[in-house]
């Protein structure tokens, strides 16, 4: 889908999708996985064009706001706004929002990321 | 989490945990060339528009006409296993956006500053700025062809980097190369995290 040159400049464009709100309903980190079930992605075609988009992304594999983002050709902040309502509207499931902060926990990640490397 | 509304048969809902590694250095140093050299997919680009008064990142709010700009940063990913996902986050080139630094290394495993020896004083910078943050970093000398060769000490004294900094060689284009890179930015952070916890803190800025 092409970007239409809007008459107002491309500076006021990108938060035209998300009627103007720059603020999240939640903060979600630029790694967080996010996954559409068949339900949630049929939920979204009412949702408009954009989060359609996201959802269609997001399930047909699990992919990062970062790479939504980019996918999407919309802005950072705008993905983050747009992902985040769809969150809340359960149309899109978050994975690993949460921070791993204990000992084991972080151990226990490093130790799967670095076997993982080696496998490469 | 309606994981049980999902009509896909067998599909085992599975929390997905995903972690970064934050790949820093000056504009032009390699970055997207190393990022490239492991990842399952071509580098991609997110973009994030900011105010001049560098705050606030995509808080174009209604300003017309000027005084935002665009900060692009590139990534990779690796599909380590079906609840693993790996990615590589490069800096922006422009060190002028710290905030966005802030924003990407919030969370990672740990980073790797990449340094051309043709232009060391590039480093400065990114070093720097590692130096005040409590995440675990090495420096990665990016080997290119026909690039001065210096011994590792001899760079490790030129840029002044700390001892309990590690210090490798690489060549960005080189999938083996920057896997060794990884696998040494997640050691260094193992190995930081144990005598983090045997009451040895790292150094916090």
């Amino acid at each position: 889908m092409g970007q239409p040159q809007d008459p107002r400049g491309n500076l006021v464009r990108p938060y035209a999708v998300t009627r103007g709100r720059t603020e999240p309903r939640r903060d979600i980190p630029i790694e967080a996985v996010l996954v559409a079930s068949q339900a949630g992605l049929q939920e979204a075609r009412f949702a408009g064009h954009d989060k359609y988009r996201i959802a269609v992304l997001c399930e047909a594999k699990a992919q990062s706001l970062a790479e939504l983002s980019a996918l999407t050709r919309l802005p950072l902040g705008v993905a983050r706004v747009l992902v985040a309502d769809m969150v809340a509207d359960g149309l899109l499931s978050l994975h690993s929002a949460a921070p791993k902060t204990g000992f084991s926990e972080r151990m226990n990640l490093l130790e799967r990321v670095l076997s993982g490397l080696r496998k490469l | 989490m309606d994981f049980a509304s999902s009509e896909r048969a067998g599909a085992q809902p599975k929390e997905i945990t995903s972690a970064k590694i934050v790949v820093a250095g000056g504009f032009g140093v390699g970055k997207t060339t190393l990022v490239g050299a492991v990842s399952e997919i071509e580098p991609l680009t997110t973009e994030a528009v900011m105010t001049s008064a560098g705050q606030g990142v995509d808080d174009a709010s209604k300003v017309p006409g000027k005084g935002t700009t665009t900060v692009a940063m590139d990534f990779g990913r690796i599909t380590m296993a079906d609840d693993l996902i790996l990615y590589l986050f490069g800096t922006p080139g422009q060190t002028r956006f710290w905030f966005m630094w802030d924003e990407l290394i919030r969370g990672a495993v740990g980073a790797a500053v990449l340094v051309d020896t043709r232009r060391i004083a590039d480093a400065f910078a990114p070093l720097d700025y590692f130096e005040n943050r409590h995440l675990p970093y090495l420096v990665a000398l990016n080997c290119f062809d026909g690039a001065p060769r210096y011994e590792p000490d001899e760079v490790r004294e030129a840029l002044a980097i700390p001892p309990h900094v590690p210090l490798v060689m690489c060549d960005a284009r080189h999938r083996d190369s920057v896997k060794q890179v990884l696998v040494a930015v997640v050691e260094h952070a193992m190995a930081t995290l144990i005598s983090e916890q045997g009451g040895y803190p790292a150094p916090v800025g």
